[in-house]
């Protein structure tokens, strides 16, 4: 996912000249094409994401369109105020793409997970974040950057991420995408948990189960009538995500559930990280299955609900 | 060493007389200060005479077309400084002079502290501190992508220059050798609390600014001329940012608000504080 995000950036790079590229201290050699072809427009910064957002923001105060690329965690912690300030309050065209969304980073320990993120992104005025299932996505999103106004998050997954989105519908950032039709229950996933939610509906499908599998590839702005939609002719509704249930894609869709007065309440769970540093190393996989977020939980999950 | 002769440690002492356009600009402040009652108003005094400079002499620009591609831009990254920006800019005609009496009244573009897309002439929006200088780099690496002439001047106070952003922003524009870039340090020494060499000592200060990668000079942050001759002749090296530190007074023009901390931000002056500030700065 990382690397078709960072060719399609060099690619559009190469057709627009506005596009610059700003990273901080990346992997030698990470987009040397870029560094080649175009070197007035390449820039590797240093460990100083403060500086590097307030860089990104006077470029695109200039006119620029600035892809910043480091890891997630740095850019959502260590640069809160500049990515508020200098990208948000000024509403400037940076997108900022976060490697190790979620548990990616397992090994490495809390200081790198990326598991409040959107929380802490969400909460931002004007800010768009978006979060692909798999690479194929990704190609089908990246495009939709360029001219899309004002800052943009883009969370990334792993790598090698099984293909499971489609293109049926065609990518509109700030639409949801169902996936999987069904009446029984509503399934609201976004990034690579999509794959998860998938394999619990086709496991379901062969118990009788139908479920909907919302895929919402953009948090922010989530799209609510999607959600009310779905949620209306569903009586049980879970979020799935890789990130805390803190703010997040559950606590958004949990938002537009309760306002939307609903005659018959809907039983609804949000899956996700709990409120803890993960106090554990391993894989990503080991961290999601120690966190219970799997297609065999989330249809334990679906099948209690239902059967309140 | 390039560190002032003037003694650090105690109150900094400037006997520059202010002309009368000087305290005129100050007068103005004082009665915004009456109207909102609020205001950072011994951090503005300080700034006067640079932006004056700014303004008259050395900045190109165009009131009638605020984003004429070939201004110099100039971000006022201590924006609690603001109350000078805008006397300044009201008077260039920016904007009508009658917006200054709105000063952080609710419909009016005069914040306490400066915001873009709100006020023309204002390049961002600034107030937490440490931000500007990093965005002024954006600005001039842009200008020399283009190959464009204008220059990108960023005004930062001392208290500003704790943050680690300031020192992260340097490096960069020496890395990137922003000869189109000058820094401008409001250095009246002392910041909200205390003496900046109470709360956290910067000196020696120009030397730190040297080993950064910067062309430093010094002037006595009053003086017109001194204010004129070092601006007049950025870059002040083809191949480095310059920084000029100017050595100013907190407060400057009124003997009670002068190293005064308590005038830092002044809410609610009452009607003899500011009839006392109104006759200091009428007498001729």
């Amino acid at each position: 996912m990382r690397k078709t995000c960072l060719d399609i950036i060099c690619e559009i790079a190469r057709k627009d000249d506005r596009v610059v590229f700003m990273g901080s201290d990346l992997g030698v050699a990470t987009l040397n094409r870029f560094k080649e072809e175009m070197p007035d427009r390449f820039f590797m910064e240093g460990i100083s994401e403060a500086n590097v957002i307030g860089m990104a923001a006077g470029l695109a105060l200039e006119g620029r369109i600035v892809y910043v690329n480091t890891i997630a965690s740095f850019l959502t912690r260590r640069c809160f105020e500049q990515v508020a300030l200098d990208l948000c309050l000024h509403n400037v065209n940076v997108r900022l793409i976060g490697n190790g969304g979620g548990l990616v980073y397992a090994p490495l320990g809390p200081t790198h997970e990326a598991i409040e993120d959107i929380a802490i992104f969400r909460a931002l005025p004007g800010m768009t974040i978006i979060a692909p299932a798999d690479a194929a996505e990704m190609r089908r999103v990246m495009p939709l950057t360029v001219n899309h106004s004002g800052p943009v998050y883009i969370r990334l997954g792993k790598g090698g991420d099984p293909i499971v989105s489609n293109d049926l519908s065609p990518f509109v950032i700030g639409k949801g995408l169902i996936m999987h039709e069904g009446d029984d229950a509503l399934v609201v996933t976004t990034g690579v948990m999509l794959k998860t939610a998938m394999d619990a509906a086709h496991m379901l499908a062969a118990e009788n189960i139908n479920i909907a599998v919302l895929h919402m590839p953009t948090i922010k702005p989530l799209d609510q009538a999607c959600v009310l939609e779905y949620a209306a002719r569903n009586p049980v509704v879970v979020t799935l995500e890789e990130h805390t249930i803190i703010g997040g894609l559950g606590s958004a869709v949990m938002e537009i559930i309760a306002e939307a007065n609903y005659p018959e309440p809907k039983r609804c769970k949000r899956l996700g990280i709990p409120d803890v540093f993960p106090d554990k190393y391993g894989s990503q996989a080991s961290l999601l299955a120690y966190y219970e977020l799997t297609a065999g939980n989330l249809i334990k999950t679906i099948k209690q609900l239902r059967s309140v | 060493m390039l560190t002032s002769p003037i003694s650090i440690k105690e109150p900094p002492i400037n006997t520059t007389p202010l002309d009368k356009r000087s305290r005129q600009f100050r007068i103005q402040m004082v009665k915004m200060l009456e109207a909102a009652k609020r205001g950072h108003m011994a951090s503005a005094f300080s700034l006067v005479e640079i932006l004056r400079v700014l303004y008259d002499d050395i900045l190109r620009y165009d009131p009638k077309e605020p984003h004429w591609t070939s201004r110099d831009r100039c971000i006022l990254s201590k924006g609690h400084g603001a109350l000078a920006l805008y006397v300044l800019l009201a008077e260039k005609g920016f904007f009508p002079e009658a917006e200054l009496w709105n000063y952080c009244k609710e419909n009016g573009i005069l914040g306490g502290h400066p915001e873009y897309g709100k006020v023309p002439g204002v390049e961002a929006s600034t107030g937490s501190l440490g931000h500007g200088l990093s965005i002024g780099i954006g600005f001039a690496l842009n200008a020399r992508y283009l190959k464009s002439a204008h220059r990108t001047f960023v005004i930062v106070g001392d208290g500003e220059c704790d943050e680690g952003a300031i020192w992260e922003a340097a490096l960069a524009a020496s890395k990137h050798k922003l000869y189109n870039l000058t820094v401008i340090v409001d250095y009246n020494k002392q910041q909200s609390y205390a003496t900046t060499y109470e709360v956290l000592d910067l000196e020696p200060f120009a030397d730190k600014w040297q080993a950064f990668g910067f062309s430093v000079r010094q002037v006595d942050g009053h003086n017109i001329e001194e204010l004129h001759g070092a601006l007049a002749k950025v870059p002040f090296e083809t191949s480095k940012p310059s920084v000029l530190i100017c050595h100013t007074i907190k407060g400057k023009g009124v003997s009670f608000m002068e190293n005064n901390l308590e005038w830092h931000h002044k809410n609610y002056p009452t009607a003899s504080e500011i009839e006392a500030l109104l006759a200091e700065l009428e007498r001729d």
